[in-house]
This record gives C-alpha cells, structure tokens and sequence, in this order.
C-alpha cells in the first residue's frame, strides 16, 4: 500500500487507501504523525475518494489525530465520503467530531 | 434447506484481516447479496478478526479459525480464537469500551457487528478464548 499525502492552504491531505482496517490503520497512522512532526502541520484533510472500506479501526485512527492535533488547535476534516464511508461516520457518530467538508465546500 | 459450508483457519497477523473478510464476501456470494449487504459482513468479519488478533492474542502469535454456513437465505459465522478471553462480555460490548486506549481502539467494535449484522452472541472467558457467532439475512431489504 502507498498513500499519497500533498501539502494543501487548509492543510495536510491524506488520500486515504482503498481499505483502512486495523492492518492499514497502523501503517497510516505512522506515516501521518511523521508528516506532522517534519512539516509542523496544523490541520488535516482525510480524503475518502478512492476508500471502499472501513473499519473501527479507521475511526480509532480518525480520533486519535482529531485529539492530537486539538492540543494545538488544530481541526481534523474528511472529504469525498461515499455511501459506505458515509455509513460508518453515522454508526460511529464521528460525523459530530470530524468537521465534514461537503460537495458544496461547506461544512 | 439448502446448506453450504466453509472453514479457514490462519495466523493471527493483521494482514490476515482482508483475507478473511473478502474470502467470506466471495463464499455467500452465491445469495445475491447487494453492495451495502457485502459491505456489512465484511465490515463485521473484519472487526471480529481484528479483536481476535489485537485482544485475543494481544498482538502474538495463535491461529483464528473462520467457519460460514449459508443456510437458505442466511450467513452464519463464527470466528473463534484460543487467546486470552473476555472477563465480562457485557462491558466489552458497550460501546466506545475498549482496553486498548494506547492503541487508538474506538470501542465500536462490538457495536458496528451489532449493527451490521441481525443476530451476535459472544461466548468467552477469561483464558478460555472467544467466539463471536453471527447472522445475517441476504436480501431482507426491499426494493
């Protein structure tokens, strides 16, 4: 698996891989407090676009940086959710911890 | 009725975890199931897996053995391991549980089996190991 990640104004883009379960959810979470660390990035942008499964381990991974970077005042954001995507965020409630970025751009 | 069975047994290695959902996804594929219902078992075999391997075997080694029946218009699966057992099984399955906060555990893993599937029972104790037995209808939803 490689993830693709790009320095965006509103801040590190994580293009999220096809699946994230407990396996992926390490490998990325690793990845993604390096990032943060070298580049001291504020806000994060998980993008959902290529993602058809998920797991509660990617929610573990979604709270654990929303937590961290809130420290900081930094805000995590999700984008591009699909049906599936969607339907985890609302059996998981993390729709009311994630700011969710809509197709319209809004909140 | 009609009966179909499969059983796998592999290491408790989470890059295990895909194997298992998608080997049980292409086994009742036979029922027709739509999208969402695929994604559903998949999304609960693969929380029951990952419990196994993260607090089954606290992240060692063992096997988790993987049994499907589809019976008529149902799944049934039972993922069992021989790890350390579950003390209190209510507790474990409330949800945002989890005694595993260092690892970032959300707690839902319980909860997304039971919403994802019709039917969990959970049979543990301590030392003893888990089985996690779960059903599922294919094609309740209307059209």
């Amino acid at each position: 698996m490689q993830t693709k990640y790009e320095l965006e104004d509103l801040g590190l883009v994580v293009w999220v891989p096809r699946e994230l379960d407990h396996h992926h959810a390490d490998i990325l979470r690793a990845e993604v407090e390096m990032l943060i660390q070298v580049y001291r990035v504020k806000n994060l942008v998980f993008d959902f676009e290529q993602t058809d499964f998920m797991d509660s381990s990617g929610i573990g991974v979604l709270i654990g940086r929303s937590r961290n970077l809130g420290f900081c005042n930094g805000v995590v954001y999700a984008r591009n959710l699909n049906g599936r995507v969607k339907k985890i965020f609302k059996a998981s409630g993390l729709g009311k911890i994630i700011y969710v970025i809509s197709e319209d751009g809004k909140e | 009725m009609r009966t179909n069975r499969m059983q796998l047994q592999f290491d408790a290695k989470s890059v295990n975890e895909s194997f298992a959902r998608v080997a049980v996804a292409a086994f009742f594929a036979e029922l027709n199931p739509t999208l969402d219902e695929i994604a559903d078992v998949k999304t609960a075999v693969s929380e029951a897996v990952t419990n196994a391997i993260i607090h089954g075997y606290q992240g060692g080694e063992g096997q988790v053995r993987l049994f499907c029946e589809v019976k008529g218009r149902q799944i049934h699966i039972r993922i069992e391991d021989d790890g350390v057992g579950i003390s209190d099984v209510e507790k474990a399955r409330e949800p945002f549980f989890t005694t595993k906060p260092e690892l970032e555990r959300s707690g839902m893993g319980f909860a997304f089996m039971e919403a994802f599937m019709d039917e969990v029972e959970v049979i543990s104790a301590l030392g003893e190991g888990t089985k996690v037995i779960m059903r599922k209808e294919i094609g309740k939803q209307e059209v």
